[in-house]
This record gives C-alpha cells, sequence and structure tokens, in this order.
C-alpha cells in the first residue's frame, strides 16, 4: 500500500472520528486557536489601522512594523514565549496573534487608503464630523479589503495553528507532530489533508462574504 | 515502503555530499589519504568519525587525542550526520573508528531488539555487528532518555528512582510525543513499575527550553530529558535511577573496524572508556556550550589532560 491510500484509510478509519484524539473534536480546538487569535488580533490591529488609514499618520512606520513582524518565525516566538510564560494555551496565542497583525493592519489601513478622497471631502463638506466620515463613508467603502485581511489573517492562522501542538495542546497539529515522533507518515498526511480542506474552506467563505460586499451599490 | 526508499536516497545523497566535501577540506588530509589506502588494511592511520552532534564530536576527538599521545596515527572524519550514512562510511573503510551507543546501534542493526540491560545489550550488539565490525569494552558512560524531577520534588516526595513515583496520585509527565506510545515511555511507567494515572503533556523539543520550563515552573513533575543535557546539572535536576532497565543502555562503546583493531589500540581506547562516565559526558557538553565556545577538540585536549590520557 502506498502512503496516500494509507492516508486515506487513516482518515475513514471511524476509530478516528470520534473521542480526545478524534478530528471532530481537534477541528473544533483548532477553529478555538485560530478564532480566538484572530479576535485579539483583530482588537489591537483593526482599530490602529483605521487610525493610520483616516489620518495618514505613521503610515511608514506600520508598513515597516508590519513587515517586520512578518519576517518573525513563528515557531521561534513560540519558543521564546513558553521561555517567559511557560507552557498552555498563553504561549501559543501571543505567536499567532503576531502573526495575525500584519494582514490585518494592512488591509485597514490600504483600505481607508485606497477611497477617492473627493469622496471623503465632499463627506466632510456636507457637514459629516471626522467619526461620521469614518463609519458612514470609509468604512462602508474599505469593507472588502478589511474582510480581505481577515480572510488573509485566518488562512495564514489555520495554517499555522498546528505548532500549538509542538508544546503539548490540542488542534490538528496534533497529527502531525504525534505522527512525526513515531514516522507514522499516513497519520501526518491524513492530519494535513485535514488541515488543508479546513483552510481552503475557510477561504471558500471568506471570498463569498467579499464578493458579497464588493457588489455596486 | 516508497518512504523508506526515500529516506535511505537521501541519506545515500547525504553522505556523498558529506565526503565529498571533507574530500576538498584542506585541514583533513589524513581522511584523503585513508580512502585512497583504504585496502592497505592494519599499518594505515585511523581515522576517527563523528555524528554531528557536540558529544559526538568531544568524543571522537578523545579518541583522536588518545590515540595520538600514545604514538598512534589518527586524525578525525567529523559531522557525519546520520547513522545510516556513517555506518556506511565504516563499511567501506572511509573512516575506521567511531564514538557509538550500544543501544542505539542494536536497534539500527536488529530493530526487533529486546534487550534494555547494559550487559544484555552489549551482548545483543556483538551478535549484531557485521563481520566486519567490532566494539570494545562499553564505558559507564550514558547517553538516553531520563526521567528527571526537580530538587524540590525529589526532596518533597522522597523520591530517587522511578520505582518512587509509585505512591503518588496524579503525576504529570512531559516529553516528546512518542512517549504516549513506546515501551520506554508511559505504557511502560504503567506496567513495568506499576505507576497509574499519569498525566502526560507531549512537548516537541526533545527535552529543550520547553520542556525543561514546564518541569521547573511546577506545570509537570517528571520531564524526559537527555541524561547528558546540561541543562540538567544547571538547573540541579535529579535523574531518577533505573532499576527495572526501562530505559534501554546507551553506553558509549568504540565501534571499529576490525582490521583496524590491534591490542595496543584497544589499551588505548579501553583507558579512555574506563575514566568515561555520564557525569563526565555532562561535564564536557557543559563546557562545549559555555560561554568562551570553545572548539570540540579544546574540550577533548582539556579532558585528556585532566585524566592524565594525554
Amino acid at each position: 500500500m502506498n502512503i496516500a491510500s494509507e492516508a486515506a484509510s487513516w482518515l475513514t478509519d471511524g476509530a478516528h472520528w470520534h473521542g480526545e484524539d478524534g478530528f471532530p473534536h481537534r477541528i473544533v480546538q483548532h477553529l478555538g486557536y485560530t478564532a480566538l487569535t484572530v479576535a485579539i488580533a483583530a482588537v489591537i490591529a483593526v482599530p490602529l489601522g483605521l487610525w493610520i488609514g483616516h489620518t495618514g499618520r505613521l503610515r511608514g512606520l506600520a508598513i515597516a512594523a508590519t513587515g517586520a513582524l512578518r519576517a518573525l518565525p513563528t515557531l521561534g516566538l513560540l519558543t521564546l514565549m513558553v521561555l517567559w510564560r511557560g507552557i498552555g494555551l498563553t504561549s501559543p496565542t501571543i505567536a499567532l496573534v503576531v502573526l495575525a497583525i500584519p494582514p490585518l493592519l494592512a488591509g485597514a489601513y490600504a483600505g481607508l487608503e485606497a477611497v477617492d478622497r473627493q469622496t471623503v471631502d465632499a463627506a466632510r463638506a456636507i457637514g459629516m464630523t471626522e467619526w461620521q466620515v469614518l463609519g458612514k463613508v470609509e468604512i462602508p467603502i474599505a469593507l472588502p479589503l478589511i474582510i480581505g485581511g481577515f480572510r488573509s489573517a485566518v488562512l495564514q492562522v489555520v495554517a499555522t495553528a498546528t505548532i500549538a501542538a509542538y508544546i503539548g495542546l490540542g488542534g490538528l497539529g496534533r497529527y502531525i507532530i504525534d505522527g512525526l515522533a513515531v514516522r507514522d507518515y499516513p497519520q501526518i498526511l491524513a492530519g494535513a489533508t485535514v488541515i488543508v480542506v479546513l483552510a481552503l474552506a475557510l477561504d471558500a467563505v471568506f471570498a463569498v462574504v467579499q464578493r458579497s460586499l464588493a457588489t455596486p451599490r | 515502503m516508497k518512504v523508506t526508499r526515500l529516506v535511505a536516497t537521501a541519506a545515500a545523497a547525504g553522505l556523498a555530499l558529506t565526503l565529498a566535501a571533507c574530500g576538498s577540506d584542506p585541514t583533513n588530509t589524513a581522511s584523503g589519504s585513508d580512502t585512497s589506502g583504504a585496502s592497505s588494511a592494519s599499518g594505515s592511520s585511523i581515522v576517527v568519525g563523528s555524528a554531528s552532534f557536540g558529544e559526538s564530536e568531544i568524543l571522537a576527538e578523545i579518541y583522536a587525542g588518545a590515540l595520538k599521545a600514545k604514538g598512534i596515527d589518527a586524525s578525525t572524519h567529523l559531522d557525519i550526520g546520520e547513522r545510516e550514512a556513517y555506518i556506511g562510511a565504516l563499511k567501506d573503510g572511509s573512516i575506521s573508528l567511531f564514538p557509538e551507543y550500544t543501544g542505539n546501534l542494536l536497534t539500527f542493526l536488529d530493530p526487533k531488539a529486546t534487550a534494555t540491560a547494559p550487559g544484555d545489550v552489549n551482548a545483543a550488539l556483538k551478535s549484531a555487528l557485521p563481520d566486519t565490525l567490532t566494539t570494545l569494552t562499553p564505558s559507564a558512560a550514558e547517553d538516553k532518555d531520563s526521567y528527571n524531577v526537580t530538587a524540590g520534588f525529589a526532596k518533597k516526595n522522597d523520591v530517587h528512582s522511578i520505582a518512587d513515583l509509585k505512591g503518588i496520585s496524579g503525576l504529570s509527565l512531559a516529553g516528546n510525543p512518542e512517549l504516549k506510545t513506546r515501551s520506554y515511555g508511559v505504557p511502560g511507567l504503567e506496567k513495568v513499575y506499576g505507576i497509574s494515572g499519569i498525566t502526560f503533556t507531549p512537548i516537541s523539543d526533545s527535552g529543550g527550553p520547553a520542556t525543561l520550563k514546564a518541569l521547573t515552573s511546577g506545570k509537570v513533575d517528571v520531564a524526559d530529558i537527555y541524561s547528558t543535557t546540561p541543562s540538567i546539572t544547571q538547573n540541579h535536576l535529579v535523574t531518577l535511577a533505573d532499576p527495572q532497565h526501562l530505559i534501554a543502555a546507551q553506553n558509549v562503546v568504540p565501534l571499529i573496524r576490525k582490521d583496524h583493531d590491534n591490542p595496543q589500540v584497544d589499551q588505548v581506547l579501553n583507558a579512555v572508556s574506563a575514566k568515561l562516565t555520564t557525569q563526565s559526558l555532562l561535564q564536557l557538553n557543559g563546557q562545549l556550550n559555555g560561554p568562551d565556545k570553545p572548539t570540540a577538540a579544546d574540550v577533548a585536549a582539556q579532558w585528556l589532560n585532566d585524566n592524565g590520557l594525554a
């Protein structure tokens, strides 16, 4: 039997579909880590990105900082966090938040920057306050790009949340890390396949959302 | 299976590259001349190989240094990667001596081997070796998985051996993920030592900083850390004794080509093995990772000096 068909039978084996080590539980854990990470990153990055995009301040710094954050290897960062915070949910969450901030930040400020300045000026001319300009003009027009930031962040985090398993947490990374430890290649491939399918499914959802927002108004 | 073949091909390619790289290294002339004259057998110089990690390099330098000190022509050929690669190099004569570990070498030669006690492992190893190779007397030094607790935990629970863990309820253990299924891991702790209710946290850094942090921060009670990792002494950890030989012996042993083996060489290497202990490996590894970043050769020379072997 080759490795692909062994992986297929690993995937379809009923024993791998229930209990703590089963796919449903691991998928829920994996999505949980992803949601937690993206939520925290969004609270930090989206307001900051909107402020940068609206005011045009610190734009150069934001570009440099997001570039630098993107270059950080997540696994290295995880080890560093473990030395600081110990094993547990905090360490991988911080490492993954750092991964998710750049696309969210870029989506927010690039989205606002792409808004036609004349439209913004017109909004001010009819007497809108700065908050109204932001909330009623800039954000609605920038929304497809902001959602694009989320799409990119979620994709990266779903693919990278496997590292949680490196320090003993759950998620779909368990199949890869545990499989590697005992050279169980079918298990590794089965786990990787589920992660790929999950990532593609989430990406498809975001694609639909993005398209529905981009319809001409 | 496909993967096995792939790995073998990769290992062979890696070996070819390593050997080619070393052949062109001007400082390694001895290995070059030896490759050309490998057939001249016992009279030729001894080339000591090593795997690509610090401890193996130090041991190779110790062997070479001790031989040279007794007037035997020896040189080193360090950093030969995986076992597939260096056993191949020993078989084809491009190296002639290697610091090996009894248990791992036995499992490599005979994957079904079950021996764990030092004597049994050595006996099984002797019969599993290919005709061209032999091992000398193993040293007491062992580099293997070991269960460690903090000094505080050991004192509080009066624990010195794995057997003492039996009475402790809700024991938590950290280590590489394979401990969950391997015979020396959780299944062995339960079956051989009768410890029940172990909570296992897999941490994939082979007893590295994350595992250490989990232990020293009190998240887990016991951690699997390789027995010659300097962090054991640096953090005053207590390595638990293993009276039932749950973990297979991994004594450091000289693996040598028979055509380079003679009483004079045996005498030198046996004198080295007689002085080598797990404690000395801990010390040597600690020195190699020290702040002044010495080379493996420096660390080896110092040890030979201190032990009157050079």
